[in-house]
């Protein structure tokens, strides 16, 4: 076995995980604040990248311009989200806010190809998916600049994500309404406000994540599909998490990688659509909350 | 004035015991019957049955086998369609392996092949809830329709993965018009949903429903928690497995693997999220309102465009009955969380007392 083409494909399974936690931190953000298992995540980073890209195409607005525009268009999907699907359906079980979600998930897809047409776009971003030459030559291995690039702009928002979280009356009052509704709302936290900020920030996520994704595959309606992939990273890391979301999307992307190409071949290939969620099961197995999910004490 | 139970008294356990104690309720369900059975294949246009009929019955078959498993016993399933996509193909290939076994025979046993992939699918289900065993079940959609695509044996080693159903042959006499079909089906249908409703009120079902309201609580009192899990997905299967079978070889004909897409599994759980959770009726009422509500958009649309003259494009009009579809969904979840079973029940309290309230 080379172990040249061993790093390679474990730093590009890496790279490429690093992707699939930037949606999962979507799920979780919404999931911690609000109880709402959102599956309209995918849906929404199918809207903001067909957004953006019908923005800078159909209006010829410059890209920095139509990055604020598309996350003003963000925080308007957020804030009617919560609104007009969340509020009339709180104390609700989680599984009835699931559904909503999913019916959610219709409407975004249908109003972003009413709006912006159902042709799939390419996106150029910049940033070359090529590989970076000088450590191509120098150890011989091949890792694409965009996938790198990918990674830093992902750090970036985690980074940015911990300081908003961490420092500002806004991120404290998020924290309040995750750790409990009631105490949080006892205070004086306004838990209408907090939602659709939270659903904002979501959507800031699905954003990035639409145009890192869009960048890499085109943004089309199979974008809708990723979140389908950030699933099994979720079960892995558990649904609470931000921390949890990236080690499992680092080890969802690793592992898939690692098995398409090793172990792939005996199986006819294709396997990456369940490979995830097999090795989610076996984390499952070991840690039924996940890795980082909060523990869950039974009582009669 | 006319659903009234007073003067019907019950005057041995089994007739407490019987499933429409009501004499009204039992007249309605017979007339039900009649007509479904004799009135319906009479009236019935070729269309009505092939595309609304059949499929709104299979279904609801399905949709009854998830609410088994979600409804009575709580575990959320999204694999739906991969128990029916494997009942769909191990019919077809226990006719075709086995063509002296009769078709009843091969829809049973591939229910049962569902079953113990039910089995197998729901172990995780010991160890993990809710949303984490919700998206657990993924896995089983995503891996049989893999397996369907990739092993050629399930196909018959057919090069585009389609498989077409053989003819339905019981006793000698071919099933192959639109109306014995649906027979077929409706008799399928009837005889499953029956069981069902007993067994939910056998101890079986009260298992389910101790291990969905609690747990813990149910294995504190006594109730076997792996066996009524395993169970609850054995038999959940069985039903979507038969679901399946039905919809291969009496609704579509020919079958590729791609018919059970996690599409599907979606429209069964949204099935019995409106029809309502828990409730046999709802199943049913679920599967109606899904299966018409397209239709129905289909044919406003149709009759706006020509009122008004507008010749609306075929990609507006599809992107539209999409944003409407889940709009009314989100609705109908916000206005009756308790979905359409509900409904009926208030409107039978209220009947019971019409038109003296008070």
């Amino acid at each position: 076995m080379n172990v040249g083409f061993l790093f390679e494909v474990l730093i590009g399974g890496l790279l490429a995980g690093v992707m699939y936690a930037l949606v999962a931190i979507g799920f979780v953000l919404i999931y911690k604040a609000s109880g709402v298992f959102n599956f309209a995540q995918g849906a929404m980073v199918f809207f903001a990248a067909l957004t953006f890209v019908q923005l800078v195409k159909m209006f010829g607005l410059p890209m920095w311009l139509a990055f604020p525009a598309t996350l003003l268009v963000m925080v308007a999907v957020g804030v009617a989200t919560e609104r007009f699907v969340l509020r009339p359906l709180v104390n609700q079980p989680p599984i009835t806010l699931f559904m909503a979600t999913i019916g959610l998930t219709f409407v975004l897809e249908g109003l972003a190809q009413l709006v912006w047409g159902s042709q799939p776009h390419g996106l150029e971003l910049g940033i070359e998916d090529v590989p970076m030459e000088w450590l191509s030559q120098a150890a011989g291995i091949n890792v694409s600049q965009f996938d790198l690039a990918a990674a830093a702009i992902a750090g970036v928002l985690v980074a940015v994500l911990a300081v908003f979280f961490q420092y500002t009356r806004i991120g404290r009052a998020l924290r309040a309404v995750a750790d409990d509704h009631q105490a949080a709302l006892s205070v004086g936290i306004p838990l209408k406000h907090i939602w659709a900020i939270v659903w904002a920030v979501a959507g800031f996520i699905a954003l990035v994540a639409g145009l890192l994704w869009g960048a890499r595959n085109g943004v089309g309606f199979s974008l809708t599909f990723i979140a389908l992939k950030a699933l099994p990273v979720l079960l892995i890391g558990g649904f609470e998490s931000v921390l949890g979301a990236i080690v499992g999307g680092l080890i969802i992307g690793a592992s898939e990688k690692l098995a398409e190409v090793y172990i792939g071949p005996y199986f006819g290939g294709g396997i990456e659509l369940w490979f995830a969620y097999v090795v989610a099961l076996l984390f499952l197995l070991v840690r039924p909350e996940g890795l980082f999910g909060e523990k869950h004490i039974d009582r009669v | 004035m006319l659903y009234r139970e007073a003067g019907q008294f019950r005057t041995s356990y089994a007739e407490d015991q019987r499933i429409f104690p009501i004499r009204q309720d039992r007249v309605a369900i017979a007339l039900l019957l009649a007509f479904a059975f004799f009135v319906v294949p009479a009236v019935a246009s070729h269309y009505w049955l092939k595309a609304l009929l059949i499929p709104f019955l299979i279904l609801s078959l399905a949709a009854l086998g998830l609410n088994i498993l979600t409804g009575y016993a709580g575990q959320l399933s999204l694999g739906t369609a991969g128990f029916m996509a494997v009942g769909a193909f191990m019919a077809y290939n226990f006719e075709l392996r086995l063509p002296e076994l009769p078709i009843l025979v091969s829809f049973a046993l591939a229910g049962l092949c569902a079953a113990a992939l039910g089995i197998v699918f729901g172990l995780p289900s010991l160890r993990i809830k809710g949303f984490y065993l919700a998206v657990a079940t993924l896995a089983c959609q995503f891996f049989v329709l893999w397996v369907l695509q990739r092993v050629g044996w399930f196909t018959n080693y057919s090069s585009s993965g389609v498989i077409s159903a053989q003819e339905i042959v019981i006793l000698g006499h071919t099933f192959d018009s639109a109306q014995e079909k649906y027979l077929l089906t409706l008799a399928i249908v009837a005889l499953m949903a029956l069981a069902a409703k007993n067994l939910m009120r056998s101890e079986t079902g009260r298992a389910f429903m101790a291990v969905r309201d609690m747990d813990v609580a149910a294995s504190v009192i006594g109730i076997p928690i792996m066996r009524t899990k395993l169970l609850a997905f054995a038999i959940s299967s069985f039903y979507c497995g038969v679901a399946g079978a039905l919809y291969a070889f009496c609704y579509l004909g020919t079958v590729e693997p791609e018919a059970f897409s996690l599409d599907l599994s979606f429209r069964v759980l949204f099935m019995i999220i409106i029809g309502g959770v828990g409730s046999i009726l709802g199943s049913f009422l679920g599967a109606a309102f899904i299966t018409l509500l397209p239709i129905f958009l289909n044919l406003v649309s149709g009759f706006l465009s020509h009122a008004f003259g507008v010749d609306v494009p075929h990609a507006w009009l599809s992107n539209i009955e999409l944003i409407i579809f889940g709009a009314l969904i989100v609705f109908f979840l916000i206005v009756e969380p308790h979905g359409l079973a509900r409904l009926w029940q208030i409107g039978k309290e209220k009947l019971r007392l019409w038109p003296f309230p008070h």
